[in-house]
């Protein structure tokens, strides 16, 4: 928009609205400029493809030919028929659970013991244990394809010379172990992330409380499970709800790792959405699995916000 | 620091003795399972590939296999890969810093309509996992003729990125006292002015968090540049050293040497950057 342009609405406005009204507009104009670039880029790179891309899912399209084969819901049937789809998904939540029950009370223990307070060397600890955190997933999994050999792999070897009579395990070649090593490896690579927010959750528990019911006579348990740990329930709301986003977000560490196999045994969501839609070329059933994925982390989303981090936020951050 | 007393193992009794020692074997049992594969992949590229297999743990015993590390840096695929990756990582930074600190600006100090609306639009791009976005993505750069092109790469990820800058922005944006602002108007200037001559510099950190959290995304970005970019001479080294492994698979000491070799830089710069990274991720409120 140009200069003359603004000037000739603004003199247009000066006549005929009142003076409310034209400072409104005045500002908006201002806020465009700052606001437009970005959202431009925003909508025409992620946010309207997205848009455009709900209606794949009713076709059979290869992605090169028109879109005309329309199917109805076939692709929604034959994603919810699909064993592989129902172990992708099943996979999904395990990856969940085990981060929810598993990752996040490991990360919560080592924040308490190097979050705060004298332990000497809790700051070497702490960059050590965060580390993993800028590698990309394309290393770590290559790293932990050659720590997972079945034969001659670091994990097997070390716990062949520390366990008397240990077998080798196929960590990555096992149907029944294969998502547990995948769940190990990213564990490696996260949970430091949660462990930093932690960290900071703690800065925010006033060490008096705590001292004073020491003095009064709790226990540790006591002082970690009425006081430390309550107060840092916005952390703990929030770093669930990262976690369970991030369980159904995965794709390339998992890729990498085993590339859903073997035989299937370790696909996600994102791994099956890669490997049946847009690798095979099936991108409208691609399309419809997507919006499946998508809709689960929406109403998930949705129904967190409503119900549980409502009451941390204010109303116009929605996370 | 919350705790003033120092710390001294004499002072302690018994029970806190065997507390303080019971933290430090955990600690020390963790630092070992993060390090110990880091630690295993220098081993590995030292050695030749036969020893890294019997004895996957072990100093070189015999002479250092400088050359698993000199065939690579010696190699104009990794410069190129190595180039590719600066250009993006510098590109998306950059334009994703510029139009992210101008949004947050104006969600959080300007007023205007539909100012509460637009910023749930671009906050539910939060939701948008890669692989879920990644096909209409390509077909958008499809559609625009950037495949092949590294432009075609750095926008989407700008997109990507967005969401999340915004919002650690905004919410340091908030921050700042509304007095600053009008003594800023009184002294005469303008929306503009305020912004760049006074935000700005004083928002610092919080930019240096964002631009070391674009930093670290699109360097390991694997995903989009797989789909986007066909010719190995644009490819990043993500992709690079997916392609140097599927060329040496079974020789793991080199592909083991490709690995250290690229966790050098990120070491590196998490050591000088590390602080950053926190702030970023934390909101500032985690210090010491």
């Amino acid at each position: 928009m140009s200069a003359m342009n603004l000037k000739a609405i603004s003199q247009a406005y000066q006549q005929s609205v009142p003076n409310r009204t034209r400072r409104t507009i005045r500002k908006t104009l201002v806020a465009s400029v700052f606001v437009l670039p970005g959202m431009v880029v925003f909508f025409v790179f992620l946010l309207l493809p997205m848009i455009e891309s709900a209606q794949f899912g009713f076709y059979k399209w290869d992605g090169l030919g028109p879109l005309e084969d329309y199917r109805g819901l076939d692709n929604y049937k034959k994603a919810f028929d699909h064993d592989v789809f129902q172990t992708a998904i099943i996979n999904s939540f395990r990856i969940m659970g085990l981060s929810l029950i598993i990752q996040l009370p490991v990360a919560m223990l080592l924040a308490l013991m190097v979050g705060r307070g004298n332990l000497p060397g809790r700051r070497v600890f702490r960059l050590l244990l965060f580390l993993p955190y800028v590698f990309s997933e394309v290393i770590t999994a290559l790293i932990w394809r050659y720590v997972m050999h079945p034969t001659d792999g670091l994990l097997n070897w070390f716990l062949g010379h520390s366990v008397p009579g240990y077998d080798n395990v196929g960590w990555l070649a096992e149907k029944d172990v294969v998502i547990y090593s995948v769940f190990i490896v990213l564990t490696w690579k996260y949970f430091g992330f949660y462990m930093i927010l932690y960290m900071a959750g703690l800065q925010g528990v006033p060490k008096d409380l705590e001292d004073a019911a020491r003095v009064d006579g709790a226990n540790i348990v006591q002082v970690l499970s009425r006081i430390t740990l309550p107060m840092m329930g916005s952390t703990v709301r929030l770093t669930v709800f990262l976690s369970v986003l991030g369980a159904f977000q995965q794709f390339v560490l998992v890729w990498v790792l085993t590339g859903g196999g073997p035989v299937n045994a370790s696909q996600i969501m994102g791994t099956y959405i890669y490997k049946f839609g847009i690798k095979s070329f099936n991108l409208g059933y691609g399309a419809a699995v997507a919006l499946i994925l998508f809709s689960i982390t929406l109403v998930f989303s949705i129904g967190y916000q409503r119900m549980i981090l409502h009451q941390d936020f204010a109303s116009d951050v929605s996370l | 620091m919350q705790t003033s007393e120092s710390f001294s193992f004499k002072r302690m009794s018994n029970g806190q003795r065997f507390f303080t020692l019971l933290k430090y074997a955990v600690l020390i049992f963790l630092v070992m399972m993060i390090i110990g594969p880091i630690i295993m992949v220098v081993l590995a590229g030292m050695r030749t590939n036969g020893e890294f297999q019997s004895r996957p743990f072990d100093i070189p015993r015999g002479e250092i296999q400088w050359g698993n590390f000199t065939g690579i840096l010696e190699s104009d695929t990794f410069w190129v890969a190595a180039r590719n990756s600066f250009y993006i990582t510098a590109a998306v930074t950059i334009i994703n810093l510029s139009l992210a600190s101008m949004l947050a600006f104006a969600f959080s100090r300007l007023t205007f309509f539909g100012k509460g609306i637009i910023f749930n639009i671009l906050s539910f791009g939060l939701l948008f996992p890669t692989v879920v976005a990644i096909l209409p993505i390509f077909l958008q750069i499809r559609d625009l003729g950037l495949i092949n092109n590294l432009w075609g790469v750095i926008f989407p990820m700008v997109a990507f990125g967005l969401p999340g800058s915004v919002i650690i922005l905004r919410s340091f944006f908030i921050a700042i006292p509304n007095e600053l602002e009008d003594a800023s108007y009184i002294d005469g200037c303008s929306t503009f002015g305020f912004f760049r001559f006074i935000l700005m510099p004083i928002s610092r950190p919080a930019l240096m968090a964002v631009a070391t959290l674009n930093v670290v995304g699109a360097w390991n970005e694997y995903f989009l540049p797989l789909l986007i970019l066909n010719d190995p001479n644009k490819w990043p080294l993500p992709l690079g050293i997916m392609q140097f492994q599927g060329q040496y698979g079974t020789d793991w000491a080199r592909v083991m040497a490709y690995v250290g070799i690229l966790m050098v830089p990120a070491i590196i710069f998490y050591l000088f950057t590390e602080r950053f990274i926190v702030t970023g991720l934390t909101g500032g409120e985690l210090k010491g």
